[in-house]
């Protein structure tokens, strides 16, 4: 019986379909677990490190770094992170259009605004949306080594020494939970202190040894360094996550589509076997 | 019972130490030097050296590190290490195999880069040395 042959092949292709889908969800669920665990061990340095800052910027040093300085924004910097492969739903499009919100308040007040796109998506999407892309780097892989990110984050650190950047914001999305990733706009430097009245408020500076601008300066070159790779890092981990969800949606849904058509099908088919009964039995009341 | 201060020591690759310690001493860019709860707020770059601990109820512990800083402030204690490892880990052989080929690359002086790079390495060998022996003298002691 030839009832329902384009039907058929459709539930075959979607099933295959499905069968890619479902090992990809598997994939990325094995990596998100690798990629959280290598989010959750270098937390704690990120997290002292700015907490070593954040009494920094609230000290009264009696030498004040570039870094701590605020000047007025003439030209402000972004570093974009963003995954290096697509299907994992609107992960890279949010922190894309944080980052683009964000960019345009500056554009519109006439300062420039120069990027640096870390991950294959966002040096595409800033290829074709237009932005001065000034370092990128792509390719990192699923355990991306510090040393990879060193001389990106340098081309902005140098344009900031030299005062060709006033601002330097990092935008990538933070791991909240498996379910949800929430793009974020950080300001890096100049340093900025969060209010919080722990500590001592009155004046008070560090002793340093030797010497207050030489160890400031390491110090917040590895300041810098650590919160760019703490967020590679953590995308890496909101990358797999989204993608599993994705992935699990799409099996979802090719499943309940398999189900749609084989109700269609089968219905087909009864409809057939009925109109070919009441052929016969009309054939046979003629006779 | 003794003043206690909040310590933690974390590297890039995870957390080493946190809890209550008594004192502290590690190997600063100009020297050594030891901390006691209530210190005044200083900030240094540490050399490749051991990190002493004495914790609350007097027990002690050595962790190596091979560099980075140490933030003190008069209720907490921060150290950032570029790598650190409980001392226990860290097996003489090895240490003493590293500084022999340090000590090999350094007499070579083929090249300025080569020579600088093996500097830091016999630096970070002799610190591991010294790390061990610090234990040693420890356990005879008690």
């Amino acid at each position: 019986m030839a009832v329902g042959k384009e039907i058929k092949t459709q539930i075959a292709s979607i099933g295959s379909t499905r069968k890619i889908t479902s090992a990809m969800e598997m994939v990325a669920a094995s990596k998100m677990r690798k990629a959280q665990d290598r989010m959750q061990s270098s937390r704690p340095y990120a997290r002292s490190i700015r907490g070593v800052i954040q009494h920094l910027a609230k000290a009264n040093p009696e030498y004040s770094h570039l870094y701590m300085q605020e000047r007025e924004a003439k030209r402000v910097g972004y570093i974009v992170v963003a995954s290096d492969r697509g299907l994992c739903g609107g992960l890279n499009v949010n922190a894309f259009k944080s980052a683009v919100a964000s960019m345009k308040e500056y554009h519109d007040k006439g300062v420039a605004v120069e990027i640096c796109a870390l991950g294959a998506k966002a040096v595409s999407f800033f290829k074709n949306y237009g932005g001065n892309v000034v370092a990128a780097k792509s390719h990192m892989g699923d355990a991306p080594a510090l040393a990879d990110l060193i001389g990106s984050v340098k081309v902005m650190l140098d344009a900031f020494a030299e005062g060709k950047l006033d601002r330097l914001f990092v935008v990538s999305n933070e791991f909240v939970n498996t379910m949800t990733q929430k793009p974020a706009v950080e300001q890096v430097l100049p340093l900025r202190a969060e209010d919080d009245d722990k500590l001592l408020n009155h004046h008070w500076d560090y002793l340093y040894e030797p010497d207050a601008k030489e160890l400031l300066n390491g110090l917040l070159v590895r300041y810098v360094e650590s919160v760019v790779y703490q967020a590679v890092v953590e995308n890496n981990a909101c990358e797999q996550a989204a993608r599993m969800l994705a992935m699990k949606n799409a099996t979802d849904n090719a499943g309940n589509l398999i189900d749609e058509l084989q109700m269609v099908y089968n219905k087909a088919r009864q409809a057939a076997i009925t109109q070919e009964i009441s052929e016969i039995v009309g054939g046979a009341a003629a006779v | 019972m003794a003043m206690t201060v909040h310590c933690d020591i974390v590297s890039a690759e995870g957390e080493v130490f946190s809890g209550l310690i008594e004192f502290v001493s590690v190997t600063g860019s100009l020297g050594d030097l030891g901390v006691y709860p209530g210190h005044a707020p200083l900030l240094t770059e540490l050399k490749p050296g051991p990190v002493e601990l004495r914790k609350q109820g007097g027990q002690e512990d050595v962790f190596y590190v091979s560099g980075g800083y140490i933030e003190v402030q008069p209720h907490k204690v921060t150290v950032l290490a570029d790598t650190a490892l409980r001392a226990h880990d860290l097996s003489e052989a090895s240490a003493l195999e590293a500084q022999k080929h340090a000590q090999q690359a350094m007499s070579d002086k083929n090249a300025e880069f080569e020579y600088s790079r093996a500097a830091t390495e016999l630096a970070e060998a002799a610190a591991q040395l010294r790390t061990l022996q610090q234990i040693r003298k420890k356990s005879g002691k008690g």
